[in-house]
């Protein structure tokens, strides 16, 4: 095995490192996110390439990116995909292995039916055309931590291929913005998961763990980059990857000022024919095709127990994001990028929900003070939903005083950080205990609307000459006198009437 | 091993003198090397429970208190399973294969690990650690010439009553060699978890014996059944068969004994696989690429042999492969890596996996090219038996006549998937019609005396 494509990792933590030399191909960071279980998912974003964020300057051709991305995820189920050993959170190490899993020779693998289940869930979901027929394939290289010397998994014929998702980019000034994008989804396979090592440098010695449950999303980001029109560039690939934010800063940094001092590397080892890693794929000669029915191919009288029937699964799938979202905007006439925040923020639909429930104001209103307000308040001091001070009941309250005009806007915010310090006092008692309601009396707001306007006659000239600033000035002399009492777009129209406006 | 049955059931004799007596045998036939490990412990434990049943009348059946002897490839929780391979030297599995505990349930006792070819790769019996299987019990030869017992089961068919594997031919073949009844089963009858593997998609058990009806029993297909109607069947004769090394005396004993069928009514009839020249092909192309696969897991780290530590992982890979296989195992990883490398996956894999698989009745050739053959002139002898497996087909080699050297000429029949049953009718009959000089202990042990006087 001599040099294989070169892989990289950048600062930060998980970070896998590939040694470019005639050795191992594999060394994997410490500690890794290894599963039992895992769907792994292969996604390219080839329609919309991503625009670096410099300039270009005159004369420079442009790049365009090219990513896919492989995603390894595990799979929720109580024992693992071929043996049945359990699948359990912080075990002691090799304490959850079965004959199976620790390769001992003559150990056979039992498919995992729950596990099927899964990925078929997970390719009707992603829009997949699931594959009546699937296979299993060994994936052949040595490493320490793949005791049989090979990996069971679906590459010739996987369970799922040609799904698509629709995400959104944050885009325009504040990022405020949400565009909708499609990303294809390649296909989807169930395999085996490898153990997990702990590199120990300071003893140079490796520990292996084959218990091989992590939890963990996982993913392995592809990048070239190439003038558009001409052929790929180059693929460089970036391993273990755990976060959004460090896939993107791990695609961002592959942009071209940095590129031109690898490139070379690059173009070097693939060039060297020899250095692509050869698994050596052959069928899994243990597992038998994999044989899925819907309605219509289900033979008769078949035990339901014995057999996967896509439609039946189809029919347990909760509401898609995507139909949510679209719910949303039709129900409350909320933006689109309003309806992916909802639903990017864990807890934050079901809140909006539920405050839209109980209070009467309109549902745009909620909107606006769930996503702006709430969330705002939330991120500022990095709390989950669950985690709020106010309760979705606290802000339905508040949101009725500000329909019914018993406070102001300006008032209500007060309110708002008075209900987060966690008193458990209720929105009306913070508004009678700080006398924030707003004048009720008309007559009373005319009469000093009177008096201000003659205490200043300038500005009432100004108004009256069209100056478009002068009205506000009004407003705010007689919320002054009224001590903020008074609501604003009340005295605006009362200001207004008097002037003949 | 109905009779000795029947002797256990009538107190002619207790399981535990049985039991001695094999386990002296044994003792006495080492320079056979049939035996890796002899579990004499757990062997004799096992015969003073099956002389309590027996002294209560409460046998378990047909099979409580006799001796069987397992090919060390099987695992067997608590002894050790070697594969006759320095790289499982002292590897004591922690679980049973599918078979022993079916067998021990009949209150079999387990006498012990038979030797083989290193990972059942080889037809001659020869290349494993612990020594080849010298000796062919049918050898009168006086020089230092022994014959093969065949391979790979080769420990198995000198134990004379004993589960062997079969990728290729490895129960058939030594059962040629040592006349014996060597059956495959249909691929997927009897469970072969815990079997380590060659092959995956050809690999099963596989029972040699004494006779027909033992075979059937212990392969626990229950109870005797009669003989097949002989004049219901139809046997069919492939000509590809017929091939240049092929002795004239066993080219005569095919014909006698398809003579032998028609003159019962049956329909005898020449039939072509046309094929077939390209199985033996096509067979090491999957072998060895299976060979290359099931092997990646044995490297040192977790339950076999390892070289010195205090080298890098891929160091520490290479030596110990090297170390603990023996040639034949590494040619044929190396053979089995290459097929499967992408740039050969299309011409070689691909090609080997379309072989042919026909609809057929009963087929009948002969099981070996001759006669058990002596070491010096021995010759792969799977170019007959290895199609069956590709098919995963069922098949019998029974002995069928003496050649005039003395030596046993074996024939084979072959059937459909999963006619298992009537394919053992047809071999009873043929049994009884020939009926061949079944090998007797005392003859054997006569033999066997007088060699060593030698």
């Amino acid at each position: 095995m001599a040099a294989p494509m070169l892989r990289w990792g950048c600062r930060g933590r998980r970070w896998a490192f590939a040694r470019v030399d005639g050795g191992s191909c594999h060394r994997r960071g410490a500690p890794t996110g290894s599963t039992s279980n895992r769907i792994r998912g292969e996604s390219s974003v080839a329609q919309q390439p991503l625009h670096t964020a410099q300039k270009t300057r005159k004369g420079e051709h442009k790049w365009a990116a090219v990513v896919g991305l492989e995603i390894h995820a595990q799979i929720s189920s109580n024992s693992k995909l071929f043996s049945g050993s359990q699948v359990r959170f912080s075990a002691p190490p090799n304490s959850l292995v079965s004959f199976f899993d620790a390769s001992l020779p003559g150990t056979l693998p039992v498919l995992n039916r729950r596990c099927v289940e899964a990925a078929v869930m997970t390719g009707l979901a992603l829009n997949c055309h699931i594959n009546k027929k699937s296979l299993f394939d060994r994936k052949h290289y040595f490493y320490a931590d793949l005791p049989a010397g090979y990996q069971i998994t679906q590459q010739r014929l996987p369970i799922a291929v040609n799904g698509s998702l629709i995400y959104g980019v944050c885009a325009g000034k504040k990022q405020s913005q949400v565009i909708p994008k499609t990303v294809r989804i390649k296909q989807i396979q169930l395999e085996q998961d490898s153990g997990k090592s702990l590199h120990d440098n300071l003893r140079s010695q490796t520990l292996i763990d084959l218990n091989r449950a992590e939890g963990q999303l996982r993913v392995d980001a592809n990048i070239s980059v190439h003038h558009p029109g001409e052929p790929l560039g180059v693929r460089t690939e970036v391993k273990n990857l755990n976060s959004i934010r460090f896939l993107a800063k791990a695609i961002g940094e592959c942009q071209l000022p940095l590129l031109v001092s690898f490139f070379l590397l690059c173009t070097m080892s693939m060039r060297d024919k020899e250095g692509k890693q050869d698994y050596r794929f052959m069928p899994e000669p243990n597992l038998p095709p994999l044989v899925l029915y819907d309605a219509t191919s289900l033979p008769a009288g078949a035990d339901p127990q014995q057999v996967i029937n896509i439609d039946q699964i189809r029919e347990t799938l909760p509401e898609l994001p995507s139909v949510t979202r679209e719910k949303l905007v039709q129900q409350y006439g909320m933006l689109l990028e309003h309806s992916f925040t909802l639903l990017n923020e864990v807890g934050l639909l079901e809140f909006f929900q539920n405050v839209i429930k109980e209070t009467r104001a309109e549902p745009k209103k909620v909107t606006s003070w769930v996503l702006n307000t709430f969330l705002g308040y939330l991120k500022q001091q990095n709390l989950a939903v669950s985690e709020s001070p106010v309760t979705p009941s606290a802000l339905a309250e508040l949101l009725d005083l500000l329909d019914s005009r018993t406070i102001s806007s300006s008032a209500a915010k007060q309110v708002f950080e008075e209900l987060w310090k966690r008193e458990g006092k209720t929105p009306g008692q913070i508004v009678s205990e700080k006398q924030l309601e707003l004048m009720q009396d008309q007559g009373a707001l005319e009469q000093l609307c009177h008096s201000v306007m003659e205490a200043h006659p300038q500005v009432v000239m100004d108004v009256k000459n069209r100056n478009p600033r002068a009205i506000n000035k009004l407003i705010g002399l007689v919320r002054k006198a009224t001590q903020s009492r008074a609501d604003p777009v009340m005295i605006k129209e009362i200001l207004e009437k008097k002037l003949s406006l | 091993m109905l009779e000795v049955s029947a002797a256990l059931k009538q107190g002619q004799i207790t399981p535990t003198e049985l039991c001695q007596k094999c386990l002296s045998l044994i003792k006495k036939t080492k320079f056979l090397h049939a035996y890796i490990t002899v579990s004499e412990e757990v062997a004799l434990k096992q015969a003073k429970e099956s002389e309590k049943r027996y002294k209560h009348e409460q046998s378990l059946g047909d099979l409580d208190g006799i001796p069987i002897a397992v090919k060390d490839t099987f695992s067997t929780s608590g002894i050790e399973t070697t594969c006759a391979s320095n790289m499982l030297k002292g590897y004591v599995p922690p679980y049973n294969a599918r078979v022993v505990p079916k067998l021990l349930d009949q209150e079999a006792l387990l006498i012990g690990k038979t030797n083989l070819d290193e990972f059942a790769i080889g037809s001659g019996g020869t290349d494993g650690v612990f020594g080849p299987r010298k000796q062919n019990p049918h050898s009168k030869n006086e020089d230092s010439d022994w014959l093969i017992t065949g391979g790979s089961s080769g420990g198995s068919a000198a134990a004379m009553s004993a589960l062997g594997s079969a990728t290729g031919g490895s129960t058939r073949n030594p059962a040629a060699h040592c006349r014996f009844v060597g059956f495959k089963p249909s691929y997927g009858l009897v469970s072969h978890y815990g079997l380590i593997l060659l092959v995956n998609l050809m690999d099963v058990p596989g029972i040699l014996t004494r006779c027909v009806d033992d075979a059937a029993i212990v392969t626990l297909l229950n109870h005797l059944f009669g003989l097949a109607d002989v004049s219901k069947l139809c046997i069919e004769i492939p000509k590809e068969y017929l091939v240049p090394e092929l002795l004239s005396e066993v080219q005569s004993f095919w014909s006698k004994a398809a003579d032998l069928f028609e003159s019962e009514g049956a329909k005898v009839i020449e039939v072509s696989i046309p094929h077939t020249s390209y199985s033996i092909v096509c067979y090491h192309v999957s072998c060895t690429s299976g060979v290359a696969l099931n092997m990646a897991r044995l490297d040192g780290l977790q339950c076999s042999h390892r070289c010195d530590t205090d080298v890098p992982t891929q160091s520490m890979y290479a030596s110990t492969r090297q170390e603990a296989f023996n040639d034949v195992v590494r040619g044929r990883i190396l053979s089995g890596n290459l097929f499967l490398l992408k740039e050969n996956w299309e011409n070689y894999f691909i090609k080997a996996q379309k072989s042919a698989t026909s609809h057929l009745d009963v087929f009948l050739t002969p099981t070996i090219l001759s006669e058990a053959v002596p070491y010096l002139e021995f010759i792969k002898n799977y170019i007959f038996t290895q199609a069956v497996n590709m098919a995963g087909l069922p098949a019998v080699s029974i002995p069928a006549a003496l050649s005039n050297q003395g030596l046993p000429v074996e024939l084979r029949f072959f059937e459909h998937a999963f006619c298992d049953q009537q394919l053992l009718t047809v071999a009873k009959w043929f049994e009884k019609q020939v009926q061949f000089p079944v090998i007797q202990l005392q003859e054997f042990m006569d033999d066997c005396s007088s060699m060593i006087t030698q």
